[in-house]
């Protein structure tokens, strides 16, 4: 985060201060419990034993309703595959997930909707038309064009129903992307790493827009990201995952009412939170290194050609 | 950026190069005239262009050239109908697992490698001297391209749109027309486009080898008869339906990328 004048700093402080005094410290609503995943374990097959991949170990965890839960791990910990698991993408190998209450066995188009890290708008329909298939596909056809106008202007974006998303920057498609999630109307939402293509700037701009957003919505959110900064700006949780096989190292709740300034970036209390989950997974980051060297030098050495 | 944003620069580019492609076939025509005025080429080689003109005329005002294109417009039609649906239902089945992929494309690609006219004495055998043949032959090698560029198009749809579409409860039909058929359109119809090209080539040539119709059949009776200025006229006449052909397809193509 880039440093600021102080007196910023100091206003930025005491604006907290005064979200805390009004909201009495809560962050989160009810706790009645979204998602439930219990003992979660996948593992991808290889073309033999050994190299089958144990992505998830023996994973539970509990979210509740209207919390922002942020999944925070090195690369290849399985945070996407558990994000996956979570939103009926992937059959897990052991273990269940449960929405509401209820078991979860396929898509949950109703109560889940997905935000990718790509965009995945249909590049040869236009924005409004991609409404539209959105909501062909979940087979709630009626008020759809309403609705979509609504999403579109809560994003900020109300101007390009009518372009194609090749047309757009990949900031403004990633912004279309996210109200086409909100327009599917689901409680749950579901999104990896929704920012990691776009640069620092658009980056920091849609995650204050996304904070404002959501806190609007009262959405159970799950987000999957690489970035500190990002989480501590974001969740009321975040899971700090170990290297593959993926199981939770710690739980630290981040107690800051939201919509959160981007002043808050720039307090103390940002820096120690974000210091602390660095430290928890710095030691993850350097397994997950030395795994990757391991690997290459045990290929180099039975392949010495390469 | 779109490409209605370029349009006015776009469109004074193609009239500068519709103006050298017509000023080309003017070319021809001026070399045609001065060759049969001036040189002594025989006239059984290369009649004069007036000549031609008025074969032309007469095979439009007879009927006979409308007899002719009918029928091979017709066999064409559905030839190529065959081959478009069967081409796309391969190529959509094949895409549908790598293992196929590897498997059969490299023998479908082969196939259209070999010149299939060394065939045709086969389709004779097997379907006779008629329409059936020519037909048969036609389909048989469009399909081939259609369903090559149907396996390429459809194996490289992102998945994640894909995922997407199944995320949001795409179902099986709804998925096909509104993900996979317009992801796949553009490489299909350059697979299509080709396709023509070859079907009328295809069904063309069979008339002229085994034939009772047709304006393939119509050309080698022109040639056998020495009517060589009607031979010309039918020639023009093809050269015309193709240029008209391909040039709607290119549109259909140019339409289906935009934007």
């Amino acid at each position: 985060m880039s440093p600021a004048p102080t007196d910023r700093e100091r206003a930025g402080v005491v604006r907290i201060e005064q979200y805390r005094d009004r909201t009495g410290g809560t962050t989160s609503g009810s706790d009645a419990i979204a998602i439930s995943a219990q003992h979660v374990t996948q593992r991808f097959e290889g073309s033999d034993r050994q190299h089958s991949v144990l992505a998830l170990d023996d994973l539970s965890l509990e979210i509740r309703e209207g919390e922002f839960l942020c999944l925070l791990g090195p690369s290849g910990c399985g945070k996407s595959t558990l994000l996956n698991i979570i939103g009926g993408m992937t059959k897990p190998t052991a273990g269940e997930v449960r929405i509401g209450g209820r078991a979860l066995i396929g898509p949950a188009p109703r109560e889940v909707a997905f935000v990718f890290q790509e965009s995945t708008l249909f590049p040869w329909y236009t924005v409004i038309e991609n409404f539209a298939v959105a909501s062909e596909f979940q087979g709630r056809k009626s008020g759809w064009e309403e609705r979509a106008r609504g999403a579109l202007r809560a994003v900020g974006m109300e101007g390009f129903a009518g372009h194609y998303p090749n047309q757009l920057s990949i900031g403004m498609r990633q912004r279309i992307n996210l109200a086409r999630a909100l327009f599917l109307d689901t409680p749950i939402l579901l999104m990896d790493e929704p920012f990691a293509a776009l640069d620092e700037q658009t980056r920091m701009v849609l995650g204050e827009d996304l904070s404002v957003l959501l806190a609007r919505t009262g959405k159970t959110i799950v987000f999957v990201t690489h970035s500190l900064a990002e989480a501590v700006f974001l969740a009321d949780r975040v899971v700090v995952m170990t290297a593959r096989p993926g199981r939770i190292k710690a739980v630290s709740a981040i107690d800051e009412p939201h919509p959160r300034s981007p002043d808050f970036m720039l307090t103390p209390r940002f820096s120690e939170m974000r210091n602390a989950l660095f430290a928890l997974l710095r030691d993850e980051i350097r397994h997950t290194v030395a795994e990757m060297r391991e690997a290459r030098d045990e290929r180099a050495g039975s392949n010495p050609d390469v | 950026m779109s490409a209605r944003d370029r349009t006015p620069m776009f469109e004074s580019k193609s009239a500068a190069m519709r103006a050298v492609q017509v000023g080309f076939l003017g070319l021809l025509l001026g070399l045609w005239f001065i060759a049969t005025s001036v040189t002594q080429v025989h006239r059984l080689l290369l009649p004069d262009p007036p000549q031609v003109w008025h074969e032309m005329q007469r095979l439009v005002v007879t009927g006979e050239l409308w007899r002719a294109a009918r029928v091979t417009l017709l066999t064409v039609g559905q030839a190529y109908g065959i081959a478009v649906a069967s081409g796309l239902l391969i190529g959509f089945c094949v895409s549908r697992s790598r293992h196929a992929v590897r498997l059969l494309e490299p023998v479908l690609s082969g196939f259209f490698a070999i010149p299939l006219t060394l065939f045709f004495p086969l389709f004779i055998l097997f379907f006779g001297i008629g329409t059936a043949s020519k037909l048969a032959y036609g389909a048989l090698y469009a399909l081939l391209p259609v369903a090559l560029a149907s396996i390429a198009a459809f194996a490289r749809i992102d998945p994640l749109l894909i995922r997407a579409a199944a995320a949001m409860g795409a179902r099986p039909a709804a998925l096909l027309h509104r993900v996979y058929l317009p992801a796949a359109l553009p490489g299909v119809l350059s697979g299509m486009r080709i396709a023509l090209v070859i079907c009328i080539a295809a069904v063309l040539g069979g008339e002229t080898l085994v034939s009772t119709a047709g304006v393939g059949y119509a050309i080698k009776v022109a040639e056998e008869l020495m009517e060589v200025a009607r031979m010309y006229a039918w020639l023009i006449f093809v050269v015309l339906a193709s240029f008209a052909l391909n040039m709607l397809l290119s549109m259909a193509e140019r339409w289906s990328v935009e934007p």
